[in-house]
């Protein structure tokens, strides 16, 4: 196996057992992330209409700032007993550090999505499965790109003492074109139709942010890590 | 060729000088003993010469590549302030990632191994955050000499350690010494260190002060080298 992609999933398979065995961050986000979806449930008794039309900037709104809590802990959890310095001081490379670290993320923010869809579907009555696998894959795209911004910026604030605080503050600003591919993408296909059309820019649009934000991230990890 | 050299290393915080125009070199198989009073850049040093922290000015080799790449880091071996082990994971698991990290041919072996090196190997399913401050120490050390690094790199090593970490860790070092490879602390606890040290670096504000072979005289009265060119 070539040594980045070991190295990677090391430090993924690390993350995530770290994880499953506090379920700290995942408790937290799956706890956030239904509240929300009951909260607005609640306040806003929506038609079923009216539900089509927000469902995907509602869904992605409960994603990002549930998510917001996995990826605050990314970097955050090698702070205790100074692990950062020893996973610097080792001989993987940043980007492959970075790669371990956003698949982790990726599966931990997946994980969130997929609890709280079926929920949000029970909650507002909304047959969201009816394009499931172009669903799937616009999750996937929108997932990746607020994990590679999320976990870029918790490797730039890991030690900052507002790092909580100033991770939401910089993810979301940067993450705007993305989500606003996602949300209406999602729309779209929530409302049960297939992708096509004047939508696809949507999906061109996400894809390049993904390929470039990566890009970026695995480059300039090293820098931010080391200086 | 020399296992480290400096030249010429500078590093700020802000605007305060933390190093200033460091050079020395280590051959391979000396002990030096960098000391310094708190503050006086002993840990800025070592972070730059582990490939943590770049310097502003100047550069560092390791058996003559920098520090940040990777034939280098494989070489090195870290015990910094932090005993830099996973709570969360058991003594076994935290020895078999940093063995993977390392690139080790049996990560597994070595980490059974070094448990039973450090005294640990009934410990080693226990998870760290249930473990005892001598355990956690141990398994520390464990950590910095699983991949039989040629050059050590020690911030504060035996700095409150217990008596049982100290015992294996001066036991390790002087087998280390014995193997021909490099070690550079940084200490207060002059007699642990000088006993050790074939070299001795003072730092002094920023500034390597004295650089130069252990003396009897430095062994006789650790504070010696203090007074004579410490600042005052």
């Amino acid at each position: 196996m070539p040594g980045f992609l070991r190295d990677s999933l090391t430090i993924a398979a690390k993350d995530l057992r770290s994880e499953l065995r506090t379920k700290e961050a995942l408790n937290a986000s799956v706890s956030f992330s239904l509240v929300i979806l009951l909260l607005f449930s609640f306040a806003f008794d929506p038609s079923a209409d009216q539900t089509r039309e927000f469902s995907g900037g509602l869904l992605w709104l409960v994603f990002a700032f549930a998510g917001a809590l996995i990826l605050n802990r990314s970097f955050a959890r090698e702070l205790p007993n100074d692990c950062l310095d020893a996973l610097i001081a080792s001989p993987i490379s940043g980007a492959a550090l970075f790669a371990g670290k956003a698949a982790a993320n990726f599966l931990l923010l997946l994980a969130v999505e997929a609890v709280s869809l079926p929920v949000f579907g029970v909650f507002y009555n909304i047959r969201w499965w009816d394009q499931f696998w172009q669903l799937a894959g616009v999750l996937a795209l929108g997932t990746w790109a607020m994990t590679v911004i999320g976990t870029m910026f918790s490797a730039l604030t890991v030690n900052l003492r507002l790092r909580e605080l100033m991770l939401p503050t910089l993810v979301y600003p940067v993450m705007i074109p993305a989500l606003m591919s996602a949300i209406q993408l999602t729309t779209h296909l929530v409302g049960g139709q297939p992708l096509g059309g004047d939508v696809l820019v949507w999906l061109r649009l996400l894809v390049a942010f993904d390929i470039i934000f990566t890009a970026l991230a695995l480059s300039l990890v090293e820098t931010v890590l080391v200086g | 060729m020399s296992a480290i050299v400096a030249q010429d290393v500078s590093k700020y915080y802000g605007d305060y000088p933390a190093l200033r125009d460091v050079s020395f070199t280590v051959e391979p198989g000396a002990c030096l003993a960098m000391l310094g009073r708190n503050g006086a850049g002993k840990t800025t040093l070592l972070k730059i010469l582990a490939g943590l922290s770049a310097p502003a000015k100047g550069t560092v080799a390791i058996f003559g590549k920098p520090p940040r790449d990777g034939e280098a880091r494989r070489t090195i071996g870290v015990l910094g302030h932090g005993i830099a082990v996973y709570d969360e994971l058991s003594a076994f698991e935290n020895l078999r990632l940093f063995g993977e990290l390392y690139g080790l041919a049996d990560p597994r072996k070595a980490a059974a191994e070094w448990l039973e090196r450090t005294g640990l190997e009934r410990a080693g399913d226990g998870l760290v955050r249930e473990f005892s401050r001598g355990m956690r120490q141990r398994l520390a050390v464990a950590r910095a000499f699983l991949h039989s690094p040629r050059v050590l790199l020690l911030d504060e090593p035996f700095t409150a350690l217990d008596d049982r970490a100290i015992a294996v860790l001066q036991t390790l070092l002087r087998q280390a010494l014995a193997d021909g490879r490099t070690i550079v602390m940084s200490t207060h606890q002059l007699r642990e260190a000088l006993e050790l040290a074939t070299e001795v670096g003072l730092i002094n504000r920023g500034r390597l002060a004295f650089r130069g072979e252990r003396t009897q005289a430095m062994l006789d009265d650790p504070g010696w080298i203090y007074r004579h060119y410490g600042e005052a």
